[in-house]
């Protein structure tokens, strides 16, 4: 057995631009559902939206990708409207089921031949993250950090990721640690005591689903930008799953809960999948129980039994205090 | 009856986490399957740089190629057409040709040959606003996240009846209306145990399509697939159904019952649930695979003639049927003791329980009620179309769009709403392309959701 | 008691009759309706809420009472009619609005925003907080000041109600009866000219109900106008300047405590229509 690779593996997942992408748009999803108690499942979408605000602008029009990174923040701006004026006036499990919906919606027309000389409809758009490469001031070469090595490209691209993460973790505190953030948190556990104070609860919610969702746009900005690809079928409903898996394993509610959880969630993806791997190249496994085609599925049947345990028996994570959870009136 | 033959399918690498970091060389690889799935071996592809090949492989018996690049760049990717079977061709004229493809540093780019019979073929240069076909129909491009084999949903199309497009409005209409009618009955079957759950005990389960997956896989191994026992499908429906309550029954026991106890809050159960159905649905991935089967009775039939619009004997018995169990539970909630002891529960659980009605009790009945329809309902819905490890999911939202239509929580509601959701899908292929009919459906549950949150049959409660 | 204050003064010549017009009055609601499907839950034709009084809403169960105080904060925005605070018109205006016009309500069952702690409760109350708009909160020089003279306010409110010592801890871990006191304290954050208290001292226990029932009428004493719903009939008598009694959404009477409990209609609605409501001897004695 290779632990070392294994273990390898597992880092490179947790410190990649998919992780950062995730770990951004768990952040916005923490704004939602951690601070202001907003079921969002359709957080997704605002990835979409936000990635492909850069790909159409971009490989589309012919756009710089500045232009595609404004365009894709108010497209989710704009989203968080369409969806929040009406939705946010249902109950909390009706917001979740059309938030899902519209979700889903939107997926489905981006991959429509209806829309593909827009969004390249199921073949998706590539190659629009040219203009943030030429910028790379990375020298050409392998760096090698221990067992890791990275290239020019990914040690520039995660320089931008992990930067934009904390720029964004810093906004969040200090939003959360202001009176606005009194407000959001207020709503969470009562919107109609937060009325009677004379708060406009319509309003502020209104506001933390657009900040919420740009954020998330952002996300799906980084990853595919990354991989220079946008696809339809890389934003269906199981993406947000993991996003509440990873802020439910970091703690919803904390300000680093999104980024610990996300951390530790594709670091176990990835250094799981590689174990199984192992075990299957090394024979501990027969082929005629498992199969590598086996692994991704059982990996992500793996997330779910985590959701599972993690929701039934630590429901605030790793960050959360118990005490805090019971309290936990919803 | 059109058959519809799509699709040459790839799972993909693009979106793998890590991947391009632990991999650095670059290559173009892919699948290539005839229209009804099955890989197609030993056809040569080739990859050219500026016109000199630089690479070429020949598909095994996966259907699977790669080719392993010298450097990042841009190539020409090329499928020998003479080493096509006959009477298959590129779903587009000049199909064969992939050009211009960018492949970045360390990246395995995955291709697609959408291989058809013959003639299906489109020709872009005359037919350019096609495919109006019904279904979903180009291959998905990635799965959710891998080079990992998870595959990329395979949405499969319909095999119902669609009229020509050159028939009169009136078939047409009729035609769809029927369509819709069928799948309404199906969506209202699997849809009624969600909506019994939610009256019962307040969860909004996530993994009610798990159930209508299992239903259907179920059946297929006793009665399809090659290990199995081969019995005839009646008996399969039989044994899935019994299987599904069962497996209903076990969950609220195992799972459900227990968290209850702990008073574990709604929005932590809606997101247990979601976690179980994630578990639940790559577990059937993993026993029953990605590839979809259909049954062994009743695959071919040709169509009777009602009038204006036209069913299989097969999808007409699925019309009835559903009808009829949908007829059969309204009046076991309506004359039976334990019909109305769920009624009451729904109703009022700590009223219904000072009453002497053992609530933990009608909650089981419950769970196993929605096991065993959702599984019949499963059944059907493959046998409609085929079975797959995620065809309940892709029911899912449907049948919350069906129950949430019909006000939340009332059982005759969600039969109603399912079939509106059904009728509305299908009509909207009379005017949009058929790829979106569930996304108006969808529509149409957000729309109402806002408009008229209590449902179309729901009361406007009482607010304060 | 305080039957010699001021408000009872003011409305010593008021006649005890439904709809009667008050000397002062800070609320005048006109034609006040809701109904559920067929039912009229509130129609209430007339009704003037004497300002600096504490003025007491009594009815049956099923009254209208709590209804009647959704309608009016906002809160249910099913009914229709016309309602003046001030002079001004506040009828059909959000709940948030009604809060800054200077009404403010707390909730029959208390609301106690569990996962905040005492003191950022009461900060929640206070008005015109330049740090609550959203761009304005990331740059905390803009409202630092104003931060720490709230936090003034709400250590003399928490020491005034006696929950200095909770200060730090989360609301959900407070008793029934300190999350009545909370949510007093917080109201009065906002500042209110009318405080509208649904059921104050429901569930409260008998100790801390005495010294609620005082941070009432120092509340009255102080200029706060108070209205309240409640059924504990030994409280309506001997707090308040005023009562109204509702039943099957209509004012069926009005009067000072003393006349109400003897008020044949009132009597009639409590044990006519809805038996074992308040016993009989409270209404009477």
């Amino acid at each position: 057995m290779d632990y070392s690779s294994i273990l390898t593996s597992g880092v490179y997942g947790a410190l990649g631009p998919v992780a950062i992408g995730y770990v951004l748009a768990a952040i916005g999803l923490n704004i939602h559902f951690g601070y202001t108690g907003l079921l969002n499942f359709g957080q997704v979408a605002f990835m979409l939206v936000g990635a492909y605000g850069v790909a159409i602008s971009v490989s589309t029009f012919g756009l710089s990708m500045w232009v595609g990174v404004l365009v894709g923040i108010l497209a989710a701006a704009v989203l968080a409207l369409i969806l929040g004026i009406p939705a946010l006036r249902l109950r909390s499990d009706y917001l979740a089921i059309s938030t899902i919906a519209a979700g889903e919606v939107l997926r489905l027309f981006y991959r429509s031949s209806v829309a593909e000389p827009l969004t390249g409809g199921v073949y998706g758009l590539q190659r629009f993250g040219d203009d943030l490469l030429d910028l790379n001031p990375v020298p050409p070469g392998i760096y090698e950090v221990g067992p890791l090595a990275f290239t020019a490209r990914d040690v520039w691209l995660m320089s931008v990721g992990w930067g934009l993460v904390a720029l964004v973790v810093i906004l969040v505190y200090l939003l959360i640690h202001s009176p606005w953030g009194r407000v959001i948190r207020a709503i969470r556990e009562d919107e109609e005591a937060a009325r009677s104070l004379g708060k406009n609860v319509y309003a502020y919610k209104l506001q933390s689903l657009v900040l919420g969702g740009v954020i998330g746009a952002l996300g799906g900005m980084v990853f595919t930008i990354h991989q220079q690809s946008a696809h339809p079928d890389g934003f269906d409903p199981v993406v947000t799953f993991f996003l509440y898996t990873m802020l439910v394993l970091g703690g919803a509610g904390r300000v680093f809960g999104p980024v610990l959880g996300g951390l530790l969630f594709w670091f176990l993806m990835l250094s799981f999948d590689a174990f199984l791997r192992e075990l299957m190249a090394t024979g501990y496994i027969p082929p005629e129980i498992l199969v590598p085609s086996d692994v991704g599925a059982l990996r992500l049947a793996l997330v779910g039994l985590g959701l599972l345990l993690l929701m039934a028996f630590r429901p605030q994570g790793i960050l959360g205090n118990r005490r805090e959870m019971v309290l936990d009136v919803r | 009856m059109r058959a519809l033959a799509v699709i040459a399918l790839i799972a993909l690498a693009v979106m793998a986490p890590g991947a391009a970091l632990a991999d650095e060389h670059e290559a173009v690889q892919g699948t290539i399957t005839d229209p009804d799935g099955e890989p197609l071996a030993d056809l040569t592809i080739t990859a050219n740089r500026d016109g000199a090949e630089v690479g070429s492989d020949t598909t095994d018996e996966e259907g699977e190629w790669e080719i392993e690049l010298p450097e990042p760049g841009s190539y020409d990717v090329e499928l020998d057409l003479d080493t096509l079977p006959e009477g298959l061709v590129p779903r587009e004229v000049g199909g064969e040709v992939l050009s211009d493809i960018e492949v970045d540093e360390g990246q395995q780019r995955t291709l697609i040959f959408q291989i058809v019979p013959e003639d299906e073929q489109e020709d872009p240069a005359t037919e350019p606003d096609e495919p109006a076909e019904e279904g979903e129909a180009p291959p998905e491009g990635a799965g959710t996240d891998s080079d990992t084999g998870v595959p990329g949903e395979t949405e499969t199309d319909l095999e119902t009846p669609v009229p020509p497009q050159h028939a009169p409005f009136h078939e047409r209409l009729a035609q769809v209306l029927l369509n819709g009618l069928q799948y309404g009955g199906i969506i209202a079957i699997a849809a009624v145990g969600l909506s019994l759950v939610f009256g019962t005990t307040r969860l909004i389960n996530f993994a009610h399509g798990e159930l209508v997956t299992f239903g259907a896989i179920v059946a297929f191994f006793v009665n399809a697939a090659a290990a199995g026992p081969g019995l005839h499908l009646i008996l399969a429906i039989a044994v899935a159904v019994i299987a599904g309550a069962l497996l209903g029954g076990g969950l609220d026991r195992g799972l459900w019952r227990p968290l209850r106890m702990r008073r574990t809050g709604r929005i932590n159960m809606f997101i247990i649930s979601i976690g179980l159905a994630l578990f639940l649905r790559h577990l059937l991935l993993v026993i029953y695979g990605s590839r979809p089967n259909s049954y062994a009775e009743y695959q071919i039939q040709s169509t009777i003639s009602l009038g204006w619009a036209e069913i299989t004997p097969r999808d007409l018995t699925i019309l009835v049927v559903s009808v009829i169990v949908l007829f059969a539970v309204a009046l076991m909630l309506q004359r039976t003791r334990i019909g109305t002891a769920i009624r009451a529960v729904s109703d009022n659980r700590d009223l219904a329980a000072s009453s002497g009605i053992n609530v933990n009790y009608v909650i089981l009945v419950v769970w196993m009620l929605a096991g065993g329809l959702s599984a019949f309902g499963g059944v059907m819905f493959g046998l409609t179309e085929v079975v797959s490890w995620d065809m309940g999911f892709k029911l899912l939202l449907l049948m919350f769009a069906g129950i949430i239509l019909g006000g939340l929580g009332s059982a005759y509601g969600a039969m109603v709403g399912s079939f509106v959701v059904g009728i509305v899908a299908h009509l909207s292929t009379l005017w949009f392309p058929a790829e979106l009919w569930n996304a108006w459906a969808l529509l149409v549950l957000i729309v109402v959701l806002i408009v008229r949150p209590q449902g179309i049959l729901g009361r406007k409660e009482r607010v304060g | 008691m305080s039957d010699r204050n001021n408000a009872t003064a003011a409305l010593a010549d008021v006649a005890a009759e439904p709809g009667v017009a008050k000397p002062d009055p800070l609320l005048v609601a006109d034609n006040v309706q809701r109904s559920f499907g067929g039912l009229h839950a509130v129609d209430v034709d007339h009704l003037e809420i004497q300002r600096g009084a504490i003025t007491a809403l009594i009815g049956p169960n099923g009254a209208g009472k709590t209804t009647l105080f959704n309608v009016l904060t906002g809160f249910d925005r099913g009914g229709s009619g016309d309602w003046r605070f001030e002079g001004k018109k506040m009828s059909r205006l959000p709940a948030h609005r009604v809060a800054h016009r200077g009404m403010v309500r707390t909730f029959q069952l208390t609301k106690a925003l569990s996962r905040l702690t005492v003191l950022e409760n009461l900060q929640l109350g206070a008005t015109e907080q330049r740090g609550e708009a959203m761009f304005a909160s990331v740059v905390r020089p803009l409202w630092r000041r104003q931060e720490r003279a709230i936090i003034e306010r709400a250590d003399a409110l928490l020491a005034r109600f006696r929950l200095d010592h909770l200060r730090d801890e989360f609301a959900g871990t407070l008793s029934g009866g300190q999350r009545k006191l909370l949510e007093l304290a917080r109201a009065l954050m906002v500042q209110p000219r009318m405080l509208m208290l649904d059921e104050p001292m429901a569930g409260v226990n008998p100790a801390l109900t005495q010294s609620l029932l005082e941070h009432i009428t120092d509340l009255r004493d102080e200029g706060t106008t108070i209205c309240f719903v409640e059924h504990d009939m030994d409280m309506v008598m001997g707090t308040s300047d005023w009562v109204v009694c509702l039943a099957e959404g209509q004012v069926i009477a009005e009067g000072p405590p003393q006349a109400i409990g003897s008020n044949p209609a009132v009597i009639d609605a409590y044990l006519g229509k809805q038996h074992g409501a308040p016993p009989a001897e409270e209404l009477t004695s």
